[in-house]
């Protein structure tokens, strides 16, 4: 019963945990997957993403076009590929500055109380009471289309969730009698927020910040699908949508495929993010 | 009864947990048997596989938990490898739990009239219509004073007596042959616990119910219990008649268990090493703390539409701590001993009267200058699961004080951890591990170190032992006492157990609703109390009336 070799039990440790939750697994593969198509587009596109053949126009999907082609005969799925650089980083960076803004004004909020919580509550009120897409097309409005714009704006509008997140978990370490303790011990309070309260805000922040990726993919392809994306023929998923639209009664497959795509990453990371909240709670 | 019937008969149990490095045996080839009509008890330390002995026997162990072998047999039914579904005809029907907290097991949303009502009508014993009227029957019978207008009210209205009553009535509820209790006083206050203890031997004696007591308290063992079975490291160790156990054990295991359990003693304990020659200074005996006139009071606040007034926490209390001595600092929670404690450590502000340390007044400091009286004052946590930050490893704990104030560069700070632990016998090799790691008496070790670094002159002791088993507890008041010698150290101890203080405690200060009743030394506190409050307090202490159980 009692094994022996600590790897071996470790390995089948992870196995079995791995057997019990299929769907997890499955999520972090398709999340492996799309980062090998940031990473290596050309490894797993295999042709060109831009350069059309005449010959192949609106082809169905078959063994040698995965996701068919599109009318002017380049291939969908080497667009898909490519294009995931473009949309996933779009969504990283809109995450980061999100997560990071959010972080830290709910520190402040939290920690410092009083008029700074006032403040800062009362704008993130404020930002959770426009509806995010109207929030978003308003900067870019103001700031023009883009990339990085795309993210700034889409950020924005997920400041809001990080900065509750903190400041409610920084108002439960900061009673917490090991920070009291630490207080009397002649901590001061920058080594307090450092070394006690920082740390326990990080776990809550990663499975937020999992979620919040795919919220965010969806919005950064949802403006592009409005036409604020980077220019074509830069293939980018909400624009690919976007572009076959126009041909929907005779070709389903050039949005249909590209939508699949944005949808089961929204899925996996929101699988991926459950089972860390989940982690989390068990601890 | 003509003769004594035995409900449950546990055999050969072995309980395995899952862990990080396979399975780990809790439970090995323990046996006892429960007899209608009597308390027994089970007794050990944590970890000594006493509770999940109890919860084998509910079906209640947790997902990760597993009965290897072994039979739990409840008036010949065997247990062992029901399904699901037949255990909801056990649990509750014939076999009642009463569990240790009473504050975290009931629904806070649920009126406690309803708690028992759902009990009645799960197991088919009344109706819709018939459950309201039965539930309130059954409140009064655990002696809920007023039942048919407490029944509507909500756990959060009773004090913790009253909802380790509301507990009793749904455990026995459905008529149970069996009463599982597992440590079902240790969260209430003396007096409390006494009636509770008072209504478990009034159920036993009138019924055909036996209860299974899970406890580490072998006073109150040695005053409830029929039978004892002892057990240490998933195994019983000893087991028979109580009066037989704890007179004449067999095992030096027992043998520590009894003498180290406060109840049972009534001796100040000595420092272990002989006294060392005088210091050259002579030590000045004049007051070290001195506390006078203060008040603290929590402002007035509006429940269900009546105004409460400002109910004060601390009312008009002085006292002074002699340098070098030891005021054990008694009452029931409530009492407003730790709202004291918060003051003199500047965590809370007076609203009236003056604290002065070695003179100087300190009352109402600013944060900069509490922070030079932290390294005079300091406080030890009751419970070391909370005041240490658990992915601390125990370098880092200990040396936070150093850190913070300055003291010492990388080298002599390390070296000056390597004192402190020693001195709080721990081991040097322990430095390396996370709080989360710990025992909890090596917890409250560190926690003591830690509150050493500064060299304090004062130390304020908040339940220090109160979280701890009884072996653990004797050992950290032993190591107090030690270390009060070595560095003339001045305590204030608080407790809630009058037994506890009695075995460390100079002199002893008896708080009740905020006020200071009683001060006295402690010999004169226990041959002559004054004040009828200390008189309970004493009476509550289980066996203090009985000779045959004392042990000096």
């Amino acid at each position: 019963m009692i094994d022996s070799s600590p790897i071996a039990a470790r390995a089948r440790r992870v196995a079995g945990a791995a057997a019990r939750r299929p769907g997890l697994v499955l999520s972090v593969l398709v999340l492996l997957l799309t980062m090998g198509w940031v990473l290596a587009p050309d490894w797993f596109g295999g042709q060109s993403p831009t350069a059309g053949v005449a010959q192949q126009r609106l082809e169905p999907p078959s063994g040698r076009h995965p996701f068919g082609t599109d009318q002017l005969g380049r291939d969908v799925y080497a667009r898909v590929v490519h294009a995931a650089g473009l949309s996933l980083g779009t969504a990283l960076a809109a995450t980061a500055i999100a997560s990071a803004a959010g972080v830290l004004l709910g520190l402040a909020a939290g920690y410092f109380g009083r008029t700074a919580d006032v403040v800062i509550s009362r704008i993130v009120d404020i930002t959770l009471s426009i509806p995010s897409v109207l929030l978003s097309l308003l900067i870019i409005s103001a700031l023009g289309g883009g990339t990085l714009h795309i993210a700034v704006a889409v950020a924005v509008t997920s400041v809001a969730g990080f900065s509750r997140l903190t400041r409610a978990e920084v108002l439960r370490i900061r009673t917490a009698v090991h920070v009291e303790a630490a207080a009397l011990c002649g901590a001061r309070w920058w080594r307090i927020l450092a070394r006690y309260v920082a740390p326990a805000v990080v776990g809550p922040v990663l499975g937020l910040a999992a979620l919040d990726f795919g919220l965010v993919v969806l919005a950064v392809s949802a403006l592009s699908f409005l036409g604020y994306g980077p220019p074509p023929p830069a293939p980018e998923w909400g624009a690919l949508v976007a572009s076959g639209r126009n041909y929907l009664a005779t070709a389903w497959w050039l949005s249909t495929l590209p939508g699949l795509t944005v949808g089961v990453v929204v899925l996996a990371a929101n699988r991926l993010s459950r089972a860390l909240e989940t982690e989390r709670s068990r601890a | 009864m003509t003769e004594p019937r035995q409900v449950l008969e546990v055999r050969g149990l072995r309980v395995t947990y899952r862990s990080r490095s396979g399975r780990v045996s809790a439970v090995d080839g323990a046996g006892l048997t429960v007899t209608a009509g009597q308390i027994t008890a089970v007794v050990g330390e944590s970890g000594s596989g006493k509770t999940s002995t109890a919860h084998a026997v509910l079906g209640l162990l947790p997902p990760t938990g597993r009965i290897e072998a072994g039979s739990i047999r409840l008036r010949g039914q065997e247990l062992v490898g029901l399904s699901r579904r037949a255990w909801q005809h056990i649990r509750g029907a014939q076999i009642g739990l009463v569990p240790q907290d009473p504050a975290v097991s009931l629904d806070p949303l649920t009126p406690i009239g309803r708690h028992v009502a759902e009990v009645l009508r799960i197991h088919g014993l009344a109706t819709r219509a018939t459950a309201p009227d039965r539930a309130v029957e059954l409140l009064a019978e655990a002696g809920i004073p007023d039942a048919a207008a407490r029944a509507r009210q909500y756990p959060h209205e009773l004090s913790g007596g009253l909802r380790q009553r509301v507990l009793i009535a749904m455990a026995t509820a459905a008529r149970p042959a069996l009463l599982i209790a597992d440590e079902p006083t240790s969260a209430l206050d003396v007096t409390v616990q006494r009636q509770i203890l008072d209504h478990l031997d009034t159920l036993v004696s009138t019924g055909d119910l036996a209860i299974l007591l899970v406890t580490h308290d072998l006073a109150v063992v040695a005053q409830r219990a029929q039978h004892v079975v002892v057990m240490s490291h998933g195994q019983v160790v000893e087991a028979g008649p109580t009066s037989e156990v704890l007179t004449d054990p067999r095992t030096g295991y027992t043998r520590r268990l009894i003498a180290d359990a406060p109840g049972l003693h009534s001796r100040r304990l000595r420092p272990s090493a002989p006294a060392a020659p005088p210091a050259a200074e002579a030590p000045a005996p004049g007051p070290l703390l001195t506390v006078d006139h203060l008040g603290l009071s929590y402002p007035a606040h509006r429940t269900r539409g009546r105004d409460r007034p400002a109910r004060p926490a601390v009312d008009d209390v002085s006292f002074t701590i002699p340098a070098r001595t030891t005021l054990g600092l008694v009452g029931e929670s409530g009492s407003g001993k730790t709202s004291l404690a918060r003051l003199i450590l500047g965590l809370a502000r007076p609203d009236t009267g003056t604290i002065r340390l070695d003179g100087r007044d300190i009352t109402a400091l600013r944060r900069r200058d509490l922070r030079t009286v932290h390294r005079r004052v300091q406080l030890i946590y009751q419970n070391p699961y909370a005041s240490l930050n658990p992915y601390f490893t125990v370098d880092e704990l200990v040396g936070e004080p150093l850190r913070n104030y300055g003291i010492g560069d990388r080298a002599g700070r390390a070296q000056r951890i390597g004192e402190l632990l020693d001195s709080v016998a721990l081991p040097a090799g322990i430095r390396r591990r996370r709080a989360a790691e710990l025992s909890g008496g090596q917890r409250q070790r560190v926690a003591i170190a830690r509150a050493l670094a500064l060299n304090p002159d004062l130390l304020v002791c908040d339940e220090p032992v109160s979280a701890l088993d009884v072996t653990v507890q004797a050992q950290i008041l032993q190591l107090l006492v030690d270390l009060q010698q070595r560095y003339g150290l001045t305590y204030l101890f608080i407790s809630h157990d009058l037994a506890v203080v009695r075995q460390i405690a100079d002199r002893v200060a008896v708080m009740r609703g905020g006020r200071l009743v009683e001060l006295a030394t402690t010999d004169d506190i226990f041959a002559a109390p004054r004040h009828p409050y200390t008189r309970a307090l004493l009476d509550a202490i289980p066996n203090q009336k009985d000779p045959s159980w004392n042990l000096d």
